[in-house]
This record gives structure tokens, C-alpha cells and sequence, in this order.
């Protein structure tokens, strides 16, 4: 069925396909992470055994998650934080807001959060007039442009070196540079004063650690760290998926999507958050508070069958996998979560027939599910999701009423011989256009066969 | 042991020299082989569309042409997971038939134990990998084994022999500017091997993949893998 997302994802997934520089951009910015990834894998003993293990684990948290949830919950509190819980994006910004008014909070250091955007928290600290700044250098970039994401993992996947320096000459009037490190030196320098006079600084959470009340944060730029101890007030924002049910998973978990989302051993900086500032302690925010947001993963956690899309991390290896991703980037989605695992989640999460096509734009290879550290089965899903949008009366009528006839043809050998005596006519004459006009526009397609397998096994089969 | 032949809709009315070319090496190999009149399709286009109510009336069907088979065996990977991995889904159980199934090179290979099944064929060649032979069926090197005892043959490997041609059926008319691009991405890696022909079990890859080529006038050809093996 024909909807606004839809419409525009075909618009927007054409003219980037068409875009070969984008493509060109791209395909080398993912082949650097290729090498970069099957390299880190090699640290694993037994890569598939480390898989399977990390599954078993997120296994045993999302099938008992209200257990894992409130043990988590009670360890925060002991630990001197704060827990709210959010059951959709508006419960989130609100108390965001709520905290903020409280403290009189003017400006919010951000981390690198796929949540927050989730929730579009931004827009509605900008809104209250407050200041938020994006202090990872990716996000940065995006913020400055006025773009959202490009990848969960490396929001300016779509951007080379020159395009950085551009941007920062455009909008910060910073002469041009193609040096990785002046352009870093660039944000830098702007970063660390917008740290040094925050009130509130805004992070995301890796993993939630249920036994011990801690968030868990990977980085590589320090900016999370400096987001979370300097201010006065630290908010961290958490899917409730994000749960794991003990620090000693960690072992595991932290290399896990160190080496599938950058190749990495471990991220440059991995921290651990247990609380507020100590009473004999030098630093650390007044404040510590989390918020477990569920914005529609609890439907997903009530389908049996897709439960396991939950065991996501977030590492992004599936969208680096992706042959779709590859040629329509990140940006065409119009999701917060692009790729295989957002193409499964999105109808879950937001309106199930709004963006009932994600599903259906994906060639079902299954590159995604064999680089999942997680092992959720993701194409089958994109299946699932699909044969859910049938279910719900989200198809087109011509093309059930089309499977149903289809479906009587295919049911008699003589309704079948029938239906393929006619559709030879119709390719010899040049007439089966319509149906096959988006793939014969730039395809020759097969020169139709004077005789079929049937025919010729009716006639020489038997003999030998 | 009783083999019976699975020849998908497709292959029937677009490719029948595939199925033709199975049977010629089933019989070189003295396989006696049967080919049940009835059957028709799958039911993969309806499943994958997400119409799994026509599709498993085509499933319970199937089993039940095939049900007196030891073997089913077919010149498509994607047919074979369509039996072999989705059926099961679709009925609530495995059945002898669904796991009886197997796609040509694998049956060869695994269950024959054969790899040089005597075929010529000069020329220098690169294998395209089909997602569902690759990712459902875990086939990687049987089509290769195959490949590499034919006479005269040179295999390239191509740096995206792994990557999907872009096909995946309604796919391509669905979203035709993705899958054109896809196609582009898998057909640059063929050129770069400087292969005069490219090989897959799966003829449905093979169209996508043609159907570009001739369009740009390319003079790499395509073959199926079981056309391969029954050249003498």
C-alpha cells in the first residue's frame, strides 16, 4: 500500500542509487571497515562460539527482562541515582525537560545516542531554549550540517575528508583542511569549552548492568566521559533492551561490538557509571538519573517470534553488510535505525503500516544475519514482517487478488500449462510490459524457449 | 534409490536446457531419474511476498507429488531453501520430502560423492555464489569442487563473488533502481576477472546478471552450473 514514508523512501532511494559519487563514498568508507572488522575477529578463539555465547546472553535478559529490569532499577537507587521510566518517546523528552527546569539548565552536553535521537530530544531541549551540543565528532558534523544520522555507528559514513573541511569552513569559517587531525583540533577546541560550562550532560548506554546498577559506555573520543563528569546533572538515556544481567558479561559484550562495529579490541574509552558523585569523591556529576525508555519495544518483546531482534547492541555490522545499504546509504531510510535491523524494528516500533515497505526493500540475501554478533535471525524477520503487513490488510488489492489467480493456475498442471502457453505468447509478442517493465526498462530480459522442460520430458524423457 | 526431479516454474518455461543439462549428468553418473508430471511451482513468489496461506497450499502439494521420492533434486538453491528451510515454517513440522531435497551441486557432492563427473569445458570462468545456495543451504566450495575437475576450465574467483546480483525476485520490480545498482556492483567484479563466462547453481541470479549484460552489449556470458557439467 502507497504511504507518505514510502513514497518518499522510493524517491530518495532512486535519486541515491543514481548518485554514483555517494555510492563511490560509501562502498570505500565500508570496505575500510571490512578490513578493519574481519581483522578484529580474528582476536576471537572461536568467533561463531563467542556469537552464540553473546546470544545465550541477551537470550536469558529479553525472555526475562521485567526480573532484569527491576533488579536493575533497585540497584540505581542503592547506588544514590534516580530511575524513570519512559513508555514512549513524549514520557522521555518531558522528564529531560522536567530535570532541566529544576536544575536551571541553559546548555546540555550530548554524547553519541541513538535514543535520543529516537525521541528527537533535541528538538525539544532547542524548543524549551535550551542549548544542546553534540560532542562526538561525527555527531557534531551532522549537527552542524542539519542532518540526522547516517549509521548508527558512524553517523558521517556519507562524508569524505573535504566535505568535513567544507562543512567546518561553511559554518564555523575554519580554513580548509584535508588533515584528519586539524579538523579534529577544529572540534576540539569548540567542544572543550562547550564542556567546561554545561549544566547537563546527556548520554546513551551501551548496556544496562543489571546486578550492579551501572551504565556501560564504549567510545573512542573521550567525549562521553567528559559529557558525564563534568556537568552538574548527568541524564543517561536507555532502551530498556539494553539490559544485560551481569558486569562479568562485559567480558564478552564490550569485544563483542568493539570488533563488530569498528574492528576494534576494545573502544579507545569504556566506562563504568555506578552512581552520583561519592561524598569522598573529586568528581562526577550532583546527579546521576537514567531513564529506561520502552517507546514500543515492549511489542516487540510480546512477538515471540521477532523477541530476539531485542538482543540488538547496535554494533551496525548488518547495515555495513547490507547490499542495499551500500547503494542507498543511510539517509534514504527515513528511519532513526537504518539498515536490516531497522527495516525489522521500525514497523514494530513506530506505525507498522506507515513503513510496512522497509521490509519489502531488501533482496532477502541474508549477509545481515550472518554477521549479527547477536545472531538475530534478520532476514527471516524482514519474512515475518512481511507476511505480518499481508495479515493486516496492508497490501495492494491488485496484487492479492494477482497471488490468489496465480495460486488457482499453479494448483492444475492444466491451468499451468495454460497460464504458461499464454504468458510465452505474451513474451514472444512483446506484450508482458507492465508486469515486467521496472526490470526490462535497463534489462534484456531471456529470449522465451520454444519448448518447456515438461514438453521436452514428454518427448525424450523416458527414453534413455 | 528412487531420484526424482524438481524442475521450478522458471526453469521449466525460461531455462529447460538447465533441467535438460541435469538430467543428462544424472544419467552420465547412472542415476535413474524421474520426473513427476504434475508438479509447478514452489510457492517461493507468494511466500517471500508475504502470502503465506497460497503458498503453503503450494508447500502441502508439493510434499505430497514428491512423497514417494528417496531424493528430490534441483537445479535452483533457492527453490531447495524454499523446501528444505521454509517449508518446515510454513507446515509446523519437517517432513521426509522437505528434507530429502537438495540442489544439484550438493546432491552431487554430498550425496553421490562426486566431483569429477567428466565434463570439458574450456574457458575461463568465474562462480557467482546465490544467496540462498550460500547463506540457506551452507554450499560454498561443493559448486567449486565441481568446477575445478571439469577439463579446461580455469576458475577466477571475483572479489564479490558473495555479494547478492540483486535479484530477489518481486525485489527487482518492486525497488528496480536498488537492484539495478546491485546488479551494476556484481557485474563490475565479474569484468574486473577478465572470466569470458559467469557460473551459478541458480538461474534466477543468472537472468539478473544476463539481462544487464546484454543490454551494455558486454561479451561475458552466462551458464548455469549443471549446463557446465554436461559439457563434453
Amino acid at each position: 500500500m502507497t504511504t507518505a514514508a514510502r513514497l518518499q523512501f522510493e524517491h530518495d532511494a532512486t535519486v541515491k542509487t543514481g548518485d554514483l559519487r555517494h555510492r563511490a563514498v560509501i562502498q570505500k568508507n565500508i570496505g575500510t571497515y571490512e578490513i578493519a572488522v574481519a581483522k578484529g575477529k580474528t582476536r576471537f578463539a572461536d568467533w561463531e562460539n563467542a556469537r552464540s555465547h553473546a546470544a545465550a546472553i541477551k537470550w536469558e535478559t529479553i525472555n526475562h527482562l521485567d526480573r532484569y529490569l527491576e533488579q536493575f532499577e533497585r540497584n540505581v537507587l542503592a547506588n544514590g541515582g534516580h530511575v524513570f521510566w519512559a513508555e514512549t518517546a513524549e514520557d522521555a523528552r518531558g522528564h529531560v525537560l522536567e530535570l532541566a527546569h529544576r536544575h536551571g539548565v541553559q546548555k546540555v552536553v550530548k554524547s553519541k545516542s541513538m535514543t535520543t535521537e529516537e525521541i528527537h530530544l533535541n528538538a525539544a531541549l532547542e524548543a524549551a531554549g535550551i542549548r544542546s551540543i553534540e560532542t562526538d565528532l561525527g555527531e557534531y558534523i551532522c549537527q552542524i550540517r542539519g542532518e540526522h544520522p547516517y549509521h548508527i555507528v558512524t553517523p558521517v559514513m556519507h562524508l569524505t575528508k573535504a566535505d568535513i573541511a567544507q562543512t567546518f569552513q561553511e559554518k564555523l569559517g575554519t580554513p580548509l583542511t584535508e588533515s584528519a587531525e586539524e579538523l579534529t583540533m577544529i572540534a576540539r577546541a569548540k567542544l572543550r569549552r562547550e564542556f567546561m560550562t554545561a549544566d547537563m550532560g546527556i548520554t546513551g548506554g551501551n548496556f544496562a548492568i543489571a546486578d550492579t546498577g551501572m551504565i556501560a559506555l564504549t567510545e573512542n573520543e573521550g567525549n562521553a566521559r567528559l559529557s558525564f563528569s563534568l556537568p552538574r546533572v548527568h541524564v543517561a538515556i536507555v532502551g530498556i533492551e539494553k539490559l544485560i544481567p551481569c558486569l562479568e558479561d562485559l567480558a564478552l559484550l564490550w569485544p563483542l561490538l568493539a570488533a563488530s562495529a569498528t574492528g576494534q579490541a576494545i573502544t579507545a574509552y569504556s566506562s563504568l557509571i555506578g552512581g552520583p558523585r561519592g561524598e569522598r569523591e573529586a568528581d562526577g556529576p550532583q546527579e546521576f538519573h537514567v531513564i529506561l525508555l520502552d517507546n514500543g519495544r515492549t511489542r516487540l518483546l510480546a512477538d515471540v517470534e521477532q523477541r530476539d531482534a531485542l538482543h540488538c547492541i547496535r554494533c551496525g555490522a548488518c547495515l555495513n553488510a547490507c547490499p542495499v545499504y551500500k547503494n542507498i546509504g543511510g539517509h534514504a531510510y527515513g528511519t532513526t535505525y537504518q539498515g536490516p535491523i531497522g527495516s525489522v524494528i521500525t514497523p514494530h516500533l513506530r506505525d507498522a503500516q506507515e513503513w510496512s515497505h522497509l521490509p519489502y526493500a531488501s533482496s532477502l540475501c541474508g549477509a545481515c544475519t550472518d554477521v549479527c554478533p547477536v545472531r538475530i535471525d534478520l532476514h527471516h524477520h524482514l519474512l515475518h514482517n512481511r507476511r505480518n503487513a499481508v495479515r493486516s490488510g496492508f497490501d495492494s488489492l491488485v496484487q492479492r487478488f494477482g497471488f490468489r489467480v496465480w495460486l488457482w493456475a499453479m494448483q492444475s498442471p492444466g491451468r499451468y500449462a495454460i497460464a504458461a502457453k499464454l504468458g510465452n505468447f505474451a513474451l514472444r509478442r512483446g506484450m508482458a510490459g507492465r508486469l515486467l517493465k521496472p526490470w526490462t526498462a535497463r534489462r534484456d530480459f531471456p529470449v522465451p524457449t520454444k519448448q518447456s522442460f515438461k514438453e521436452y520430458w514428454r518427448q525424450h524423457g523416458r527414453r534413455a | 534409490m528412487r531420484v526424482a526431479l524438481f524442475i521450478p516454474c522458471f526453469i521449466d518455461q525460461l531455462f529447460p536446457n538447465v533441467g535438460i543439462a541435469m538430467v543428462t549428468v544424472l544419467r552420465r553418473l547412472q542415476v535413474e531419474v524421474d520426473y513427476p508430471p504434475d508438479q509447478t511451482c514452489c510457492g517461493q513468489p507468494a511466500f517471500n511476498t508475504g502470502y503465506w496461506d497460497e503458498a503453503r497450499a503450494l508447500a502441502k502439494r508439493y510434499c505430497e507429488i514428491f512423497a514417494d521420492a528417496d531424493a528430490i533434486v534441483s537445479p535452483s538453491g533457492s527453490c531447495t531453501a524454499m523446501v528444505r528451510n521454509f517449508y518446515p515454517e510454513l507446515l509446523g513440522k519437517a517432513t521426509k520430502t522437505t528434507a530429502h531435497t537438495y540442489e544439484f551441486a550438493e546432491f552431487l557432492v554430498k550425496k553421490l560423492g562426486v566431483t569429477d563427473v567428466g565434463a570439458k569445458f574450456p574457458g575461463r570462468v568465474t562462480y557467482h555464489d546465490s544467496c540462498h545456495a550460500l547463506r540457506e543451504l551452507r554450499l560454498k566450495d561443493e559448486p567449486r569442487q565441481l568446477l575445478r575437475r571439469v577439463q579446461g576450465l580455469e576458475l577466477v574467483e571475483m572479489d564479490q563473488a558473495e555479494t547478492c546480483c540483486g535479484f530477489g525476485g518481486t525485489f527487482s520490480v518492486k525497488f528496480p533502481m536498488i537492484s539495478y545498482a546491485m546488479d551494476e556492483v556484481k557485474v563490475t567484479s565479474i569484468q574486473k576477472t577478465g572470466a569470458e563466462y559467469v557460473v551459478s547453481t541458480d538461474s534466477s541470479c543468472l537472468m539478473q546478471i544476463d539481462g544487464y549484460l546484454r543490454r551494455q552489449n558486454l561479451p561475458i556470458k552466462t551458464i548455469s552450473l549443471a549446463e557446465v557439467l554436461a559439457a563434453t
